[in-house]
């Protein structure tokens, strides 16, 4: 048995301690899935309250709930760790290496992210679900109003998910720089790891506002210090300020991985490279900067300097033109290319309808006269479910088809794929159109119901019906997946005939991934005759090394021996998981909960005897 | 396919080191990502402070500053414990773990001592955090300093034992190298967090 084969053993103990990034990236995509499925029910709630006018299917309270736990789970337990998922499946494979660094910490991450989740969803259950929005604007979610402890268990959440996509953001980066297989210099990596890598460094800036944000609620509610209080110097809209310092970037960090995944589908299914690589490069990198310009464009209906407003008015134009510039770089790809009409392109294609009417009425509400109107109406919800459900799902299930051979060694059938796509095209567009409509005509979001004399229940039935085709493409989808897995037809290695070192591995790959890593020539190695000029020999397999190379050039640097199976990662994550929940009932518990976090992380990091003598064997000083 | 691209020629890494220091090692890397995050929640604390600010008068409000004298006290003990974390760095870069073994420790104590020195800063804010949103702002900074230099202090003896009990392999030393790193940011972060804190109060 290959040494590295050791990271990932078939068993319980093996499923509790892998640090396998395969293992633990399906692990992401699979639990984002899930909790994107329960926000899903979520929104059917919601959606069956407002079919009607007058309904009393859910009071105002649990319609809070509802709603803030949805939009709650979409953003922070779906969004984001799904595409984190995808990198820390693909990054490794794609720049020809055998694991993500630091692979104990992404286990860590991934149970953090897991506890986080469940703690949502647990207080939801027992009614303490957070009520006031995903966005838990102060007051409302402060000492004063915010009763019980809903806003803290929204608070506490993001502090696990946050710790857990910024430790998998310092691996994503590391890995890119430092694994990438001889060769492979920074302008022949494939642009969804770019994609992968720029939203690492978004988290790396954006997501400590609202981890600060979030800990300032906490400490406001719970320790009584006034930062979001009026009446003794503090001021709610630093909430705001601080809140979409990171919301802002956020979306563009859970659209930046889709534009990865489109650029590797339309690539592939165009079967040519793609067209303009620097310039998508590029685009990315400055999408990637002017996201953290743009935040106030979310606090136009509070009191900013008129002349502040017209300054993210233009930097939220400003952004349309990266974007407009990979989309063309796309449509000159397709255009030269002969087009491979697959279930992924389907889904491309949907990208390109539903994000352009998105980001239609984004330059809408980007722009302040319009905003004042249509603030906080329907209009909003539309378009955020436009830009993210087009920015982001579409493209992120193109994904799924793609690469399902990839993780699970069989295709997903072609003609369930095609349904899944047009019902939930046709779906998506039923449900979140007539908002913009009933926006338009004044309806409030987040009111649980609406008198029938507004004259909104019709455009409202048709969104209910929207979301129940949604519903059905979805649960077509879902058959497909667990259809496929049984029957199990094996596929080509690389059915697609795609070009990135991902497609080289066999499928799934084995815990090593490969057996020897490549050394790359092309930036599309698997196309060019001499894409791969020559293979890695000389790395340990036990203990397991990795080949480390600079940055720039890909040239070989040094071996590493990476870490073995551990549990201490989960031990840890539980000690973590205490220190998190207890802290949001004492203040204390933020003291004595370090202990137990302090000892597992030690023995987490202390080496082992056999461990250090595996190493001694193959230790060469430079 | 497999038979094609497995051709030679091969590149053989077993003649490469098995570690590297500085940005050669993923630890650095590591180290310098946990700086980036952990420079931007400073950066946004600051932030925070000077937000408050705008909003009060006069500053600070109805209290007196902050007393100057444990302040200055640590800010000289972090300036110098950069002499011993600079030895200490460049000892295990030489692989020398005898010059180690006595870096790790007056480095240590300096922590020590540092931490010490930081209670009677907390008695001397002459604020409480929940006196008025300046106190908290004032509160927040310091204690999210302290956090780190709590962190980087319980790390420094865990690799102080490791380094005296074993079991010790050369490439232990990047982590010492690394560790020495870190403190570096504690300390860089710390000056413009005493400048708000203590400075800020008097000139503003």
């Amino acid at each position: 048995m290959h040494g590295v084969d050791l990271w990932s053993k078939r068993s319980l103990w093996g499923a509790l301690t892998t640090v396998d990034h395969k293992r633990i990236g399906i692990r992401f995509i699979v639990t984002a899935l899930v909790f994107a499925f329960l926000g899903g029910v979520l929104s059917g709630l919601v959606r069956h309250q407002l079919s009607v006018p007058d309904n009393t299917f859910l009071g105002p309270d649990a319609y809070n709930q509802i709603f803030s736990t949805h939009g709650t789970a979409m953003m922070f337990l779906f969004a984001v760790p799904v595409m984190q998922g995808f990198a820390l499946y693909l990054v490794p494979l794609m720049v020809g290496t055998r694991n993500i660094a630091f692979p104990r910490m992404n286990a860590y991450a991934y149970w953090l992210y897991l506890a986080g989740g469940l703690m949502l969803f647990g207080a939801l259950i027992v009614d303490a679900g957070p009520d006031v929005g995903w966005f838990s604007y102060v007051p409302l979610a402060g000492p004063q109003y915010g009763v019980g402890k809903r806003s803290d268990f929204w608070a506490q959440m993001i502090t696990f998910t946050e710790v857990s996509a910024l430790l998998v953001a310092v691996s994503v980066i590391t890995t890119t720089f430092k694994l990438r297989a001889p060769g492979m210099t920074l302008d022949r990596i494939p642009l969804f790891v770019w994609a992968m890598l720029i939203t690492s460094f978004m988290i790396m800036f954006a997501m400590p506002a609202v981890m600060l944000a979030s800990t300032a609620l906490i400490l406001d509610r719970l320790v009584a210090t006034h930062l979001f209080n009026p009446a003794e110097g503090g001021d709610p809209l630093l909430w705001q300020h601080l809140f979409w310092f990171f919301g802002h970037p956020e979306v563009y960090l859970i659209f930046m991985p889709a534009l990865g995944m489109l650029s590797a589908i339309i690539e592939t299914f165009s079967r040519r490279p793609i067209f303009g690589y620097p310039a998508m490069v590029l685009a990315l990198i400055a999408t990637g900067f002017l996201s953290f310009a743009l935040w106030v464009h979310h606090m136009f209906a509070t009191e900013i300097p008129e002349v502040a407003k017209s300054f993210f008015t233009a930097a939220s134009m400003v952004i349309a033109i990266p974007t407009a510039i990979q989309i063309f770089c796309w449509i000159a790809t397709m255009w030269s290319g002969r087009l491979n009409f697959k279930t992924p392109l389907l889904f491309a294609f949907g990208f390109f309808f539903i994000l352009t009417l998105g980001g239609m009425t984004g330059l809408m509400v980007a722009s302040v006269p319009l905003d004042m109107q249509l603030h906080d109406t329907q209009f909003v919800v539309a378009h955020l479910h436009y830009v993210l459900i087009g920015g982001a799902v579409f493209p992120m299930l193109g994904a799924i088809y793609y690469w399902f051979p990839k993780f699970t060694g069989a295709m997903l059938n072609e003609r369930l794929g095609r349904w899944h796509f047009g019902l939930l095209f046709v779906g998506m567009n039923l449900t979140f159109f007539p908002m913009h409509q009933l926006g338009l005509d004044g309806m409030p979001r987040r009111v649980y119901t609406y008198p029938a004399s507004q004259g909104w229940g019709m455009l409202n039935f048709f969104a209910s019906i929207g979301d129940i085709v949604v519903d059905l493409a979805m649960a077509i989808f879902i058959v497909n997946v667990l259809w496929t897995l049984l029957r199990r037809r094996e596929s080509a290695m690389n059915p697609w005939n795609a070009p990135s070192l991902e497609w080289l591995a066999p499928s799934p790959p084995p815990p090593h991934n490969f057996a020897a890593i490549p050394i790359v020539a092309s930036r599309e190695p698997l196309w060019e005759p001499n894409g791969i000029v020559g293979r890695v020999d000389g790395l340990a397999r036990d203990p397991p090394e990795l080949l480390v190379t600079t940055a720039l050039d890909a040239t070989p640097q040094h071996r590493v021996a990476f870490p073995t199976p551990s549990v201490w990662p989960l031990l840890s994550a539980f000690a973590t998981t205490v220190l998190f929940i207890g802290s949001i009932f004492t203040p204390w518990a933020a003291v004595w909960g370090t202990v137990p976090v302090a000892i597992a992380l030690t023995i987490w990091f202390w080496p082992t005897r056999e461990e250090t003598q595996s190493h001694l064997k193959v230790e060469k000083v430079p | 396919m497999s038979a094609e691209w497995s051709r030679p020629p091969t590149f053989d890494a077993a003649r490469l080191p098995s570690f590297g220091f500085g940005h050669q090692s993923l630890m650095w890397w590591g180290t310098v990502g946990l700086m980036a995050i952990e420079g931007t929640v400073f950066a946004l604390a600051i932030v925070i402070y000077f937000y408050v600010w705008t909003r009060t008068s006069p500053w600070p409000p109805s209290v007196p500053p902050p007393d100057l004298r444990y302040g200055t006290l640590n800010t000289v003990i972090l300036l110098l414990s950069l002499i011993p974390n600079q030895f200490t760095k460049r000892a295990a870069e030489r692989l020398d773990l005898k010059a180690v073994r006595v870096g790790v420790v007056v480095c240590l104590a300096c922590a020590v001592a540092f931490l010490i020195v930081r209670v009677f800063e907390y008695e001397t804010l002459n604020v409480r955090w929940d006196t008025n949103a300046y106190g908290s702002a004032v509160w927040l900074l310091l204690s999210l300093h302290t956090i780190h230099l709590l962190t980087d202090a319980y790390d420094s003896a865990v690799l102080a034992a490791l380094m005296f009990t074993g079991p010790l392999e050369a490439r232990r030393f990047v982590d010492v190298s690394e560790n020495a790193l870190y403190w570096y940011f504690v300390v860089a972060t710390w000056i413009p967090i005493y400048a708000v804190i203590y400075i800020a109060p008097r000139v503003l």
